[in-house]
């Protein structure tokens, strides 16, 4: 094996410190820095979760206490978080091949530029009172840090834990899910800070979290490292045997998309975020709605923080989990466990059971974290570790795309439900059990997830050379 | 010997990369906690 990238490090660099064979550790130097590293990224985009937090301020920049007319609607400022999430699949898409061939630290500098410069925008679209700046600010540039901070470490990751590829992406993707939690408080007391008579406090937050991320996401990227190569950690040793499911060999990125095995992926990773998608972001009202009088909204709010740290864990537990049962194992569990959970839930809530209730959306949020952090496991044991970034990339094209059909499904269906005369506790029943539909058939797409045909496999030549073997000579060259 | 020139990370420089991003997340998962709290009061 040789280090990656003649392809885009050779040319003279702007800033030459960023570049791949920059980063390449020194002998001596510990992997446990490099989660650290990821972490520092994962944790400032994860503050997109905690978006929904200026909702309500930003309906009141003009009025301050309540909203004036000229005030921008929560429906127009609902567009900010949904633009932020098509950007954050595409640019993955799109920029996969160049972190990977880049390296994490240019990724990483970049994803930290774009994140910071993001919240500056959105502050000018606040002082200017434009939401149209806002919507080009946090909505396409922010979505691109997010696309390209998400994608950044995982393939370092996964080059420097071998051994436990699952848990050392769960690490970093579990930060992910770690953000909001952080970002959630920090954003209302800051606003709490700025608020004035005349003001909101939102220009000067994201002023304050622009700068903040921006700092804590170049410490990342500046303390980040690749494993030279032929780096194996101490006293590991790859087994002797190959297993059926866990390649030696490298896909290269566009034949990755060419394969059944890569679009069989991306199904089983859309099914169980748009069953997850589902139930996270209607929790609330779900809960309220089933046991009237029961679960009152200060409760509500209570499982909505309760199903955040079971998501957050859940991306680092079933991911370490993984790298012991195997990752198709894992996904037959989500599918199963997910199967039996989601049926239940009417169950529990005809029968008024508020413990089985909270128990089945706790286990179900936990598997959906536990999808995302899995998957770039699953892709390194399908595709070897060369492009799995890029690959990882386009996968994530799933999430977007169920980040819309989830809701989608989950609202229509109580609307129809409820003008059809259906009583409020009973209308999500039949969206449970559609989303139980929905992972008996990623169960099937993950049942036909087989080894990849040899003819997809990088040559030797290709692969020293560090370009795909698709690439023309004048690239070579 | 080739090896006795090898410079290791310094366990506090790990521990220090460690805390700037466990201390934030410990607050926020606190903060959680509290909120979540709620849910069985």
């Amino acid at each position: 094996m040789t280090s990656t990238n003649s392809v885009s490090s050779g040319s003279g660099s702007l800033l030459p410190f960023l570049d791949r064979q920059h980063t390449i550790a020194k002998p001596g130097y510990s992997r446990w820095m490099v989660p650290p590293a990821a972490l520092c990224v994962h944790l400032c985009i994860g503050q997109a979760y905690a978006f929904s937090v200026f909702n309500l301020p930003m309906t009141k920049l003009l009025g301050v206490t309540q909203s004036t007319p000229d005030d921008w609607k929560l429906t127009d400022l609902g567009w900010i978080f949904s633009i932020a999430m098509v950007f954050l699949g595409v640019s993955a898409a799109v920029f996969g091949r160049w972190v990977e061939e880049g390296g994490p630290r240019k990724a990483m500098f970049t994803a930290g530029c774009c994140w910071a410069g993001g919240f500056l925008i959105s502050a000018l679209g606040v002082y200017l009172h434009n939401l149209w700046i806002i919507y080009f600010g946090y909505g396409a540039i922010g979505g691109c840090a997010l696309g390209i901070g998400y994608i950044s470490p995982v393939s370092t990751l996964m080059k420097w834990f071998p051994d436990r590829p699952g848990m050392a992406t769960g690490m970093a993707i579990m930060g992910f899910g770690g953000g909001a939690m952080i970002a959630s408080p920090l954003s209302v007391w800051l606003m709490g800070k700025y608020a004035t008579a005349t003001d909101v406090g939102v220009l000067w937050t994201f002023v304050t979290l622009g700068l903040g991320y921006f700092v804590f996401m170049m410490v990342g990227a500046m303390i980040v490292r690749v494993p030279a190569p032929g780096w194996k950690p101490e006293g590991y040793v790859p087994a002797a045997t190959p297993t059926k499911l866990i390649t030696k060999n490298d896909v290269y990125v566009y034949d990755a998309i060419k394969t059944p095995q890569f679009w069989l992926i991306w199904c089983v990773l859309f099914l169980n975020t748009t069953a997850g998608i589902g139930v996270l972001g209607q929790a609330s009202a779900m809960s309220q709605e089933m046991f009237p009088g029961h679960i009152t909204a200060i409760a509500a709010a209570g499982l909505v923080g309760l199903m955040s740290l079971f998501n957050m864990g859940g991306r680092f537990c079933w991911a370490s989990l993984s790298d012991f049962i195997g990752r198709r194992n894992t996904y037959f569990v989500y599918m199963t466990l997910g199967f039996a959970l989601y049926v239940t839930v009417p169950f529990a809530g005809g029968t008024g059971n508020v413990v089985l209730f909270v128990f089945c959306f706790l286990i179900i949020v936990s598997m959906y974290g536990g999808g995302f952090s899995t998957v770039p496991a699953y892709l390194r044991d399908m595709f070897g570790t060369r492009y799995v970034g890029a690959i990882h990339g386009i996968l994530l094209t799933a999430w977007s795309a169920a980040g819309i059909a989830g809701p989608v499904l989950i609202n229509y269906i109580r609307e129809y439900n409820i003008t059809h005369g259906i009583p409020k506790a009973q209308a999500y029943n039949v969206t449970m059990y559609i989303m139980a539909g929905l992972l008996v058939v990623g169960f099937i797409c993950n049942f036909f997830v087989k080894a990849v045909d040899k003819r997809y496999h990088m040559k030797n030549e290709a692969d020293e050379a560090g370009l795909s073997p698709e690439m023309p000579q004048a690239a070579k060259a | 010997m080739q090896a006795d020139n090898i410079k290791k990370t310094p366990p506090l420089l790990i521990a220090l990369a460690w805390a700037f991003v466990g201390i934030p997340l410990l607050a926020g998962i606190s903060q959680t906690l509290l909120n979540a709290a709620k849910l069985f009061q």
